[in-house]
């Protein structure tokens, strides 16, 4: 079994999406990752589509220090500061919610509070949310400020880890994705493209 | 279940469009290969009350985004191509649903009927299995006769000889194509269920002792597989002794026997002009219907003759136009002055007790040798045959037993401007009313009158690759352009498309052996090779 990881916190939420604060500086879940909060009547799942890293305070930009320093590291050892100046965010798209072991690959009725805890999905837990590629229409139909094509083979490729046989995977969600896609061939084929 | 019929049950795909009258569009599921579809294939329709039975017609490749043809996806990444494959590009068969097989207690009665609707939308199709093909073409009895398999199945394919036997019919195919094969076939099919006796008229002595294969090997002729069922008459005694063929009987034919109809029907291949034809007519008056062409032909250049053409104002070069025109008929040997015996009352007495007549023509493979006996016995034949029929309808005796007439290079005798007049125009047009049918062999049906064409019930055609003879085989039968590509593609042994009367559905088969040691064996005792089949099956259910 897995050790199930707490990445963040949310901090602003609405029924499509949710935004997390990282416990740990620059250290954001993965591009196209799943995510979970774990609340009382159950779990919403979310896509990793976007991570910042921007100082709190929204008046005060964070400034060059190293021209003295050999490393980077050396910067953050010398202004131990920094680390609580600067946090890094990151936003996960709700493509689900799951009550006991159901999975809905729809929207929750309500969406996540602020302070749920955030957690990275176990391999186990990926596997058993893929075993519906229904998420995918959810996926494609957003309207985000990231290319949508990129966050699409992103959490493919990730999600394919999960798996012993990945090219059959990716292969089933392909196939998915061709549907959704019918009449958009270069779409289709630039996401395919990135899923090597 | 065995494990084959796990495999045929597999699920191609569903129905996705489509009519009753231009059949239905399936959609393959991306698990099935294009390329394993073969036209001519069997498939059922699973419907929402009923299943369907069809053939596949045609296979398409689709694209749900038409860019796809100009630019194609780079497929030589395994992951595109495998992707594409089933979703973006597709493949569809087109399948026309023939017969429905409901399972209500009035159709298993009745068996598969024909269509009257189409299954509903996203229906299931499967490949055939062999059962329902078992149900469909029914299995070997006493009146259905195995003519072969179904492409890619075990299964045997039944013709139903006595229904076969009760019109014309006719074998198709361009030369090399196996039709000879068939056509023995048919014969056996036709002996073996005594639904009628032959009557064969062999141009190229394929079809009574022995024949040959393409690959030129020996194959038994059907005196040799049915000693005592077949007798073979001979025109060219000689040509019979040298290929050692023991013949029942030598025919000659008599000038009396000879009628200016006949003639006609040669004046193509005797050179003749359409006067000549016709001073024919005055000499037959002068001479008498009997006496004609022996006079004719013993006539001298002399006075007597000019004297003679003159009265009868028969032209001068006319004269000389017929003369050499029936001259050519002195190479035959077998036209004598008088002939020894009456061949056609020979024949009939054969006919009569039950055994096939083989008529060789040996070296005599000559069209105009051909049509002449042919025509002239098969005329003589049927006007005996239509003269006891009459009778039996007269007094409510029993009707001579049918008979059917197999014909080779029939659009010689059936092409439109000779089939007014010869015989086998009427045999084909009356159809069963005198208990005489034809088994018409032909590789140009093109040459055949349309009229003709549209009389015969069964039709069996090997590969045809004329656009036109495609199309007269085709004429007026529903699904045309369906069974058109079906029949273009067939391969060119042992494949033939059956089609008509004596089925239930349009069917490919693979044409059952002949040949083999088996094959025989299997002709000469049916009964014994199904009573080992059913034992066969016996031991599978004990197991």
């Amino acid at each position: 079994m897995e050790i199930v990881t707490k990445v963040g916190e949310v901090i602003e939420a609405n029924t499509k999406e949710f935004v997390a604060q990282c416990y740990q500086l620059h250290e954001p879940p993965p591009l196209g990752s799943l995510v979970k909060t774990k609340d009382a009547p159950g779990k919403i799942y979310g896509i990793v589509y976007h991570a910042e890293t921007h100082s709190l305070e929204p008046g005060r930009h964070p400034i060059a220090r190293g021209e003295e320093a050999k490393e980077e590291e050396e910067i953050f050892r010398n202004n131990p500061q920094l680390a609580k100046l600067l946090c890094t965010d990151f936003r996960a798209l709700v493509v689900g919610y799951g009550e006991g072991n159901k999975f809905h690959h729809y929207l929750p009725p309500k969406p996540a509070r602020i302070h749920n805890f955030v957690y990275l999905c176990t391999l186990d837990e990926v596997r058993n949310f893929t075993r519906s590629l229904d998420f995918l229409s959810l996926l494609m139909e957003a309207n985000l400020a990231v290319s949508m094509d990129e966050i699409v083979a992103a959490s493919l490729r990730y999600f394919s880890q999960a798996y012993d046989d990945q090219q059959a995977f990716l292969v089933k969600a392909g196939k998915e994705l061709a549907l959704l896609l019918s009449g958009e061939l270069k779409r289709l084929n630039s996401i395919l493209r990135r899923l090597k | 279940m065995t494990n084959r019929d796990l495999v045929n049950e597999e699920r191609l795909g569903v129905v996705v469009s489509g009519s009753l009258t231009k059949g239905v569009e399936v959609r393959l599921d991306s698990s099935t290969s294009v390329e394993d579809m073969v036209v001519g294939r069997y498939v059922t329709i699973e419907g929402e009350k009923r299943r369907f039975f069809g053939m596949i017609t045609d296979v398409t490749l689709e694209a749900t985004d038409p860019k796809v043809a100009v630019t194609p996806p780079d497929i030589s990444d395994p992951l595109i191509a495998e992707v594409i494959a089933g979703t973006t590009t597709y493949g569809k068969l087109h399948v026309s649903p023939y017969l429905t097989i409901s399972s209500d207690a009035v159709s298993i009665l009745e068996g598969p009927q024909p269509v009257k609707t189409v299954p509903a939308h996203f229906s299931m199709v499967k490949l055939a299995s062999q059962r329902d093909v078992e149900l469909v073409f029914g299995s070997e009895d006493e009146k259905q006769f195995y003519i072969g398999t179904p492409l890619d199945m075990e299964t045997k394919v039944c013709l139903n000889v006595s229904e076969f036997a009760k019109r014309s019919n006719g074998v198709f195919g361009k030369s090399g194509t196996g039709k000879t094969f068939l056509t023995r076939l048919l014969l056996i099919g036709i002996l073996q269920k005594q639904a009628a006796v032959s009557l064969v008229f062999d141009m190229h002595n394929e079809y009574g002792w022995e024949g040959r294969d393409e690959r030129g090997h020996k194959v038994k002729g059907l005196k040799q597989l049915f000693p005592s069922r077949i007798a073979i008459f001979s025109l060219d005694e000689e040509s019979s002794r040298r290929r050692k063929v023991n013949t029942d009987f030598v025919v000659k034919i008599g000038y009396d026997e000879i009628e200016p109809e006949d003639i006609g029907l040669l004046r193509q291949t005797l050179n003749l002009t359409e006067a000549s034809t016709q001073a024919i007519y005055q000499l037959a008056r002068e001479f008498g219907q009997r006496r004609w062409l022996g006079s004719l032909l013993s006539m001298e250049d002399g006075e007597a003759t000019k004297e003679l053409i003159s009265k009868l104002n028969i032209h001068e070069s006319t004269y000389r136009n017929l003369r050499r025109g029936l001259e050519k008929l002195r190479r035959f040997p077998f036209l004598v002055e008088q002939a020894p015996d009456n061949s056609v009352q020979r024949i009939l007495d054969y006919l009569e007790r039950g055994i096939n007549v083989i008529l060789e023509f040996g070296g005599y493979e000559d069209y105009a040798a051909y049509i002449l006996v042919a025509n002239m016995l098969s005329r003589r034949i049927h006007a005996q045959y239509q003269e006891k029929m009459e009778k039996a309808m007269g007094d409510d005796t029993a009707r001579p037993r049918p008979l059917v007439i197999t014909i080779e290079e029939a659009h010689r005798f059936l092409n439109p401007e000779l089939s007014e007049q010869t015989i086998f125009g009427t045999i084909a047009r009356e159809m069963r009313k005198y208990n005489v049918t034809l088994l018409v062999i032909d590789q140009r049906p093109s040459g055949i009158d349309d009229e003709i064409m549209s009389q015969i019930g069964t039709k069996i055609t090997c590969l045809l690759d004329n656009e036109r003879d495609v199309d007269s085989v085709l004429a007026g039968v529903t699904g045309r352009s369906e069974l058109k590509s079906v029949l273009s593609k067939l391969e060119t042994r042992q494949q033939a498309l059956i089609f008509g009367h004596a089925v239930p559905m349009p069917v490919v088969i693979k044409t059952r052996e002949y040949g083999s040691v088996a094959s025989y064996k299997e002709f000469a005792s049916p009964a014994s090779s199904e009573r080992r089949q059913k034992s066969e099956k016996d031991d599978l259910w004990a197991e």
